[in-house]
C-alpha cells in the first residue's frame, strides 16, 4: 500500500513565517507523490496545532506525519505524542526543521523559502520509508550519585536522602565542603559561612541513607538512564579510618610542612592533614606527594605517636562499582589563575591578592588568625578592590562571574569594620542582584568606602610622585568624572574571574556532558532545565554550570535532586526505540564494531559468530552502521534507504 | 543659546559606515584611559572621544583627537573588542575631510600627494639612499623585492640604517632585488585620516608589485609590515611580508649568519609597536641581537605586549610635543637607569624619535641604533 503523507507547516509566529513563505511550502509540498495533505498553521505545537495533526491523520487517512517546524530536540516528543495520540505509531512522524536550520539563519525570504521547500521535501522523502517502532520500558535502579561535595552537592544529597533515596557522594578533597569552607562571612547577611555550612556537612556525612567517599574520583561511567554504572576510585589514605580517633596528634607531630591548598598557599599544612579544623570526615590522611616516608623511605613519626595503630602503610588505592539511577555533576568551580592577568601586577608585588586569599586572611582559623595584613606583618592604611578582572572580558573571560560585585562590597565592609583603611572599589558596573544585595550596596555606600566608576586599567609600582613611592599605585579612569586617576595602596584585592574547573572537558565527556562556549557544563534548557544535561539521567547541581553565588547554588543543587527523584520514584523509564540492529546472514563476525560502540552496546554471540546489539545501551548514534565493512548493521529510523532518500530529494528540487 | 548637550545621531552613523563599525561595542569601563601612555605625562581621554562620538556631542572632534598615536596598546587590553584605532583615523578622516587638519599634517599630505613622500623628498632621487651600492633591481628573478621605507630614502638618519641593513642583508646571502616606482606604504597617512591619499598610493604600490610578479617582500619598517599584511591584501596586495628582523632571525636560526666581531656594549631593545602589539613580532629581534657575540642585552619594565610607544606612530612623528611629554624621553631616561649605553628598536619612526630625545636631553654617550646597525658591528667584511 503506497504510504499516505500529511504535511504541517508552522508558522512559529513570525520565527519562521517572517522570512519563509509558508503557505508556498504547503501549496509546493501538495504537489509532490504520496503527500495526501497539507496545511500551514501559527503555532503548531499548540493545543490546536497538535488537534489539527490528530483530525487530519483520521480524516485523511494520513500514516506518515511531517511537520516543518523547529528542532526535533524542541518539539519531536510533542509531535509523535499527538501522532500516537490518533492511534498512529510515534515512530511514523518525521520533523522538518526551518527554523534554526532556516529562517533563523537567513535574510533574503525568496531564498529561504526555496530552502524550506528543499527541506520539506527530503523530509517526506523520509517519511515514505519510515518504518513503526516499538520502545521499551526498564527499571531505574533507586539509588543515585553526587559528584562533588561542595554546598550545591551536599543540599542535593540531603533532599535526595530525606526523600529515602540512596546516596552515593563522591569528593576527590580529603573534606567535603568545598569553596563554601573557604569563605569567611556570607554576603549580604554577613553570617559565617562555616556556621552556617558545618551543620549541613555532618549531618550528610552521618545520614544513613548516603555513603560519602572522599579522597575519590568517578573514573568511568557506562550504561544509560536508570542503570548507570559507575566505577569509582578511592586513593590510598595510609590512615584506617575505622581504627583512627581523629585525636589529631599525628598532625601536631609530623614534621613535614607543605604548601596548603585551602589557605591558597598563604600557609603551610602537615603531609598528614586534615583540609581544615572543621573538616568532614575529620580522620587525617596522608598526602604521598610530600610525605617523608614515602619521598625519603623512612620517618615514620606520627606512626609512633598514634595511640590506636591507625596507620597503614601498604594501604593501596580501592575501586569501588555502584549501580545507580541517576547522576548529579556538582563539581563546582575553579578562578582565574591570577598570575595571569598581568597588568594588574599579581605574582609581582605580593600585596596584590586574589579575592579568596583575601577570605582566608579575614578568617580566624586563617594564616593570620583573621588580622587583615600586608606580607610584611603590617596593617594596610589604604585598599583598592578590583572589580571584573579577567570577567566581562573578550581577552579572558566574556561573561560576568555574577558573584565578584557582592563579595567585593563585603571585602569592603570587613576591612572597615577591622581596619582604619580607606578602602577603594574600581567597578564597571555594580550588579547587586539577589534579595536584599542593593540594601547591602546602599549601606555600604553609607560607610564611607570609595567607589570609582571605571575599570583598574593596571596596578604598578613605579612612582609618579613622592607619595606613592613604596606603594602600589593603581590607573583607572573615573569615566563619570572624566578624569584618569592614580591611587596608591599598600594593597590589591583582585575579583578574579570565577572559571570552570580545568578538568571539565574530560569530566564532560565521562559523563555524556557537553560544553557552553563559556567552559561551564551545558544544560538542557538555559531557561526550563538548567539542572538537566542533554543526557537521561545526568542532572547538574551548583556553580559547575555557570557562576553562581550561595542561594542559587543551593536552589540549583534542591532542584536537581527533585528532578532526579522524579526519575526514581517512578521506577521505570523508555528506551530509545531507534537502536542499531544486526542483519545476521550479512555479520562476517569481524567485531570492527564492538571496538568503536562509545556506548559498549555491542556484544558477540560465540557459536553464531555474529554481533549483537543490547538495545538498552545502544543510544542509535549509527558509529557501528557507517564502520560495518560488510553492511550488516541496520540503524533504525535512520536506515541506508531513508538517508540516501532524502539525499535523492534534495537534487531532485 | 541652549546649555544642553544635543546630541547628533548622525556623528555616530558616519562613523560606523566609514570604517568605526565597533563604536557602539563601547560600555565606558575607561580601561583605554587607563592604559593609554599620555596620561603619564598628560592628560588624554580616550573613552571620552568614544562616548562623545557614540552618541554625537561636541568635543569628540576637539585637538586631543590627534594625540593618538596608534599604538594599539588600549586595543589589545579592550574588554569589549573595540577597533580604537580605526575609530580614532575614521573620526580623524571625517573632520580633515571638513578641512581642519593640524598645520604640520597639512604639509606631510602635501609632500605625500605631490611626491609620493611625506619627506617632501624628489621622488626622481628615491633611490639617493643606497650612494654607491651596488642592489640589483627587482625583475622577478630574485627570491624577494625589497620595499624601500620614505624614511630611509629620504631622512640622512635612517638612510644609514638603510644602507646596513643591505649590508647585512647580504652577508646572510638573502637573495634580493631592489623595488622601484613605489610610493609610501600609506600607514601614517592613513591612521592620519588620509583615507582617499591611502587608497591612491596602495593601488600605485599593489599595481608595481603586482606588475613586478612580486610573491614576497622584505620591508624595513613595522608600518609597511602592517599595512601589507593587514591592509593590503583587501586591496589586491597578497605577498609573504616579512620585517627585516624576521628575516635576520630565520638566516640566525639556519647557521646562514656569520656574526664573528665582538660587538661591546650593554643594549636595551624598545619593541616598536607596529612590529610588536599590531603584528605579534617579538621573539626575532631578540633571537638576534641574542646572537651578536658580546653584545649584552636589557629589557625595559615595561616590554613586549607590554611596551610603552616612542610616539611617532600615527602622523605624530610630524607633530610638536613638549621635551617633557615626549614618550621617547621617558624610555630614554629609564634605558639610563637600568644601565644601557645603546637603545636598539627596528623601525626608522623609533629611530627618528629616540635620536630627537637623545638631543633634547643631550645624552651624546647615549647610541641610539637600528637591529641591522648592530649586526652589522657583528658581521665581518
Amino acid at each position: 500500500m503506497e504510504p499516505r503523507v500529511g504535511v504541517f507547516v508552522c508558522h512559529c509566529g513570525t520565527n519562521i513565517a517572517g522570512v519563509v513563505d509558508v503557505a508556498r511550502v504547503a501549496e509546493a509540498a501538495r504537489t509532490w507523490a504520496n503527500v495526501v495533505h497539507a496545511e500551514d498553521y501559527k503555532f503548531m505545537c499548540s493545543d490546536p496545532g497538535q488537534a489539527m495533526v490528530k483530525q487530519a491523520i483520521l480524516r485523511h487517512k494520513i500514516d506518515r506525519v511531517v511537520v516543518a517546524a523547529c528542532s526535533p530536540r524542541m518539539h519531536e516528543a510533542t509531535f509523535r505524542k499527538a501522532c500516537a495520540e490518533a492511534g498512529l505509531n510515534p515512530y511514523l512522524f518525521e520533523m522538518a526543521n526551518i527554523r534554526e536550520h532556516c529562517s533563523w539563519v537567513h535574510e533574503d525570504k525568496q531564498a529561504a523559502t526555496l530552502k524550506a521547500i528543499d527541506i520539506v521535501r527530503m523530509a517526506v522523502a523520509k517519511a515514505r520509508l519510515l518504518e513503526p517502532l516499538e520502545t521499551r520500558s526498564v527499571k531505574v535502579e533507586p539509588k543515585a550519585l553526587v559528584v562533588g561535595g561542595g554546598v550545591a552537592g551536599i543540599q542535593a544529597a540531603l533532599n535526595l536522602a530525606n526523600a529515602g533515596i540512596k546516596v552515593v557522594m563522591v569528593e576527590r578533597q580529603q573534606s567535603i565542603g568545598g569553596r563554601m569552607a573557604q569563605l569567611d562571612k556570607t554576603f549580604p547577611t554577613l553570617d559565617c559561612s562555616a556556621c552556617i555550612l558545618t551543620p549541613k556537612m555532618v549531618q550528610v556525612a552521618q545520614h544513613p541513607n548516603v555513603t560519602l567517599y572522599t579522597c575519590a574520583e568517578v573514573e568511568e561511567v557506562s550504561g544509560y538512564v536508570g542503570n548507570f554504572d559507575v566505577t569509582i576510585r578511592r586513593k590510598a589514605t595510609y590512615v584506617d579510618p575505622d581504627v583512627c580517633t581523629a585525636c589529631g596528634i599525628c598532625l601536631e607531630k609530623c614534621p613535614k610542612k607543605t604548601t596548603s591548598e585551602f589557605e591558597e598557599g598563604l600557609t603551610t599544612r602537615k603531609a598528614v592533614y586534615r583540609l581544615f579544623p572543621q573538616a568532614v570526615p575529620g580522620k587525617p590522611v596522608v598526602d604521598r606527594e610530600s610525605c617523608t616516608y614515602f619521598v625519603n623511605g623512612k620517618c615514620k613519626v606520627c606512626e609512633r605517636f598514634c595511640e590506636p595503630k591507625a596507620f597503614r602503610w601498604d594501604d593501596t588505592d580501592k575501586v569501588v562499582h555502584e549501580r545507580v539511577g541517576a547522576i548529579l555533576v556538582a563539581t563546582g568551580y575553579d578562578l582565574y589563575d591570577a598570575s595571569a592577568l598581568g597588568q594588574w601586577g599579581y605574582g609581582r608585588f605580593p600585596d596584590v591578592i586574589t579575592g579568596i586569599e583575601f577570605e582566608r586572611l579575614n578568617n580566624a582559623t586563617g594564616p593570620t588568625g583573621g588580622r587583615i595584613l600586608k606580607k610584611d606583618g603590617t596593617e594596610p592604611k589604604s585598599v583598592a578592590i578590583l572589580h571584573c578582572v579577567g570577567s566581562r572580558d573578550r581577552n579572558y573571560k566574556e561573561y560576568c562571574s555574577r558573584v565578584c560585585c557582592m563579595y567585593s562590597l563585603k571585602f569592603a565592609h570587613l576591612l572597615r569594620e577591622k581596619t582604619a583603611a580607606t578602602v577603594w572599589n574600581f567597578y564597571i558596573d555594580m550588579r547587586c542582584f539577589g534579595k536584599g544585595y542593593e540594601e547591602f550596596y546602599n549601606r555600604l555606600l553609607h560607610e564611607g568606602v570609595k567607589f570609582v566608576r571605571g575599570k583598574a586599567a593596571y596596578v604598578t609600582d613605579q612612582p609618579a610622585n613622592d607619595d606613592e613611592k613604596g606603594r602600589l599605585v593603581v590607573s583607572a579612569e573615573a569615566t563619570t568624572l572624566g578624569e584618569v586617576l592614580r591611587v596608591p595602596v599598600d594593597m590589591v584585592i583582585l575579583a578574579s574571574a570565577v572559571t570552570p574547573q580545568p578538568d571539565a572537558p574530560a569530566v564532560a565527556r565521562r559523563f555524556g556532558m557537553s560544553l557552553s562556549p563559556d567552559g561551564f557544563f551545558m544544560e538542557k534548557h538555559p531557561k526550563l532545565e538548567p539542572f538537566s544535561t542533554a543526557t537521561d539521567g545526568v542532572y547538574l547541581a551548583g556553580a559547575c554550570q555557570g557562576p553562581k553565588d550561595i542561594p542559587d547554588a543551593v536552589a540549583h543543587g534542591a532542584a536537581a535532586a527533585s528532578t532526579a527523584m522524579a526519575l526514581i520514584s517512578r521506577g521505570e523509564v523508555e528506551v530509545e526505540a531507534a537502536t542499531a540492529q544486526v542483519t545476521e546472514g550479512a555479520c562476517s563476525g569481524c567485531k570492527v564494531c564492538q571496538d568503536i560502540c562509545p556506548y559498549a552496546a555491542i556484544g558477540f554471540d560465540g557459536p553464531k559468530k555474529v554481533a549483537t546489539i543490547n538495545p538498552s545501551l545502544c543510544k542509535g548514534c549509527g558509529t557501528c552502521v557507517a564502520t560495518c565493512p560488510s553492511s550488516a548493521i541496520v540503524g533504525r529510523h535512520f536506515t541506508d534507504q531513508q538517508v540516501l532518500a532524502q539525499i535523492s530529494a534534495l537534487f531532485a528540487g | 543659546m541652549s546649555t544642553y548637550a544635543v546630541p547628533m545621531l548622525e556623528v555616530p552613523d558616519l562613523i560606523k559606515e566609514s570604517g568605526g563599525d565597533t563604536l557602539d561595542l563601547c560600555y565606558q569601563c575607561g580601561t583605554c584611559s587607563g592604559t593609554c601612555p599620555w596620561n603619564v605625562v598628560r592628560d588624554f581621554r580616550v573613552r571620552n572621544i568614544i562616548t562623545r562620538a557614540q552618541v554625537g556631542l561636541e568635543g569628540y572632534e576637539g585637538e586631543d583627537l590627534w594625540l593618538c598615536a596608534t599604538c594599539n596598546a588600549c586595543v589589545d587590553r579592550c574588554p569589549r573588542g573595540v577597533e580604537i584605532v580605526d575609530l580614532v583615523r575614521t573620526i580623524r578622516m571625517i573632520i580633515g575631510e571638513s578641512g581642519s587638519l593640524p598645520k604640520t599634517l597639512r604639509a606631510v599630505m602635501g609632500s605625500v600627494q605631490s611626491n609620493g613622500n611625506p619627506w617632501s623628498g624628489d621622488p626622481a632621487a628615491r633611490t639617493a639612499w643606497l650612494k654607491d651600492a651596488p642592489v640589483p633591481r627587482f625583475d622577478g628573478s630574485q627570491d624577494a623585492a625589497y620595499f624601500t621605507c620614505c624614511s630611509q630614502a629620504y631622512d640622512a638618519r635612517n638612510a644609514r640604517v638603510g644602507r646596513a641593513t643591505l649590508a647585512v642583508l647580504k652577508a646572510a646571502g638573502v637573495d634580493l632585488g631592489l623595488l622601484e616606482g613605489e610610493k609610501c606604504c600609506g600607514d601614517a597617512v592613513r591612521k592620519a585620516g588620509g583615507e582617499s591619499l591611502f587608497q591612491g598610493l596602495a593601488a600605485t604600490n599593489v599595481g608595481v608589485m603586482n606588475g613586478l610578479g612580486v610573491k614576497k617582500v622584505v620591508v624595513p619598517s613595522p608600518h609597511c609590515l602592517s599595512t601589507f599584511s593587514k591592509e593590503y591584501p583587501a586591496l589586491g596586495g597578497r605577498w609573504d611580508v616579512q620585517h627585516v628582523v624576521q628575516v635576520l632571525a630565520d638566516r640566525v636560526k639556519a647557521g646562514k649568519l656569520a656574526m664573528t666581531k665582538q660587538v661591546a656594549g650593554t643594549a636595551i631593545y624598545h619593541d616598536p609597536c607596529y612590529l610588536g602589539r599590531h603584528t605579534g613580532v617579538y621573539d626575532a629581534p631578540r633571537e638576534v641581537l641574542g646572537a651578536v657575540p658580546g653584545l649584552k642585552l636589557l629589557e625595559f619594565a615595561r616590554n613586549r605586549e607590554d611596551a610603552v610607544c616612542c610616539g611617532g606612530g600615527g602622523g605624530r612623528l610630524w607633530m610638536e610635543t613638549p621635551v617633557e611629554e615626549r614618550f621617547a624621553v621617558g624610555r630614554l631616561r629609564e634605558a639610563v637607569a637600568r644601565g644601557a649605553d645603546t637603545v636598539v628598536t627596528a623601525c626608522p619612526y623609533c629611530i627618528s624619535m629616540f635620536e630627537d630625545a637623545k638631543t633634547a636631553l643631550g645624552m651624546d654617550s647615549m647610541r641610539i641604533a637600528d637591529v641591522t646597525e648592530i649586526v652589522a658591528d657583528a658581521v665581518e667584511g
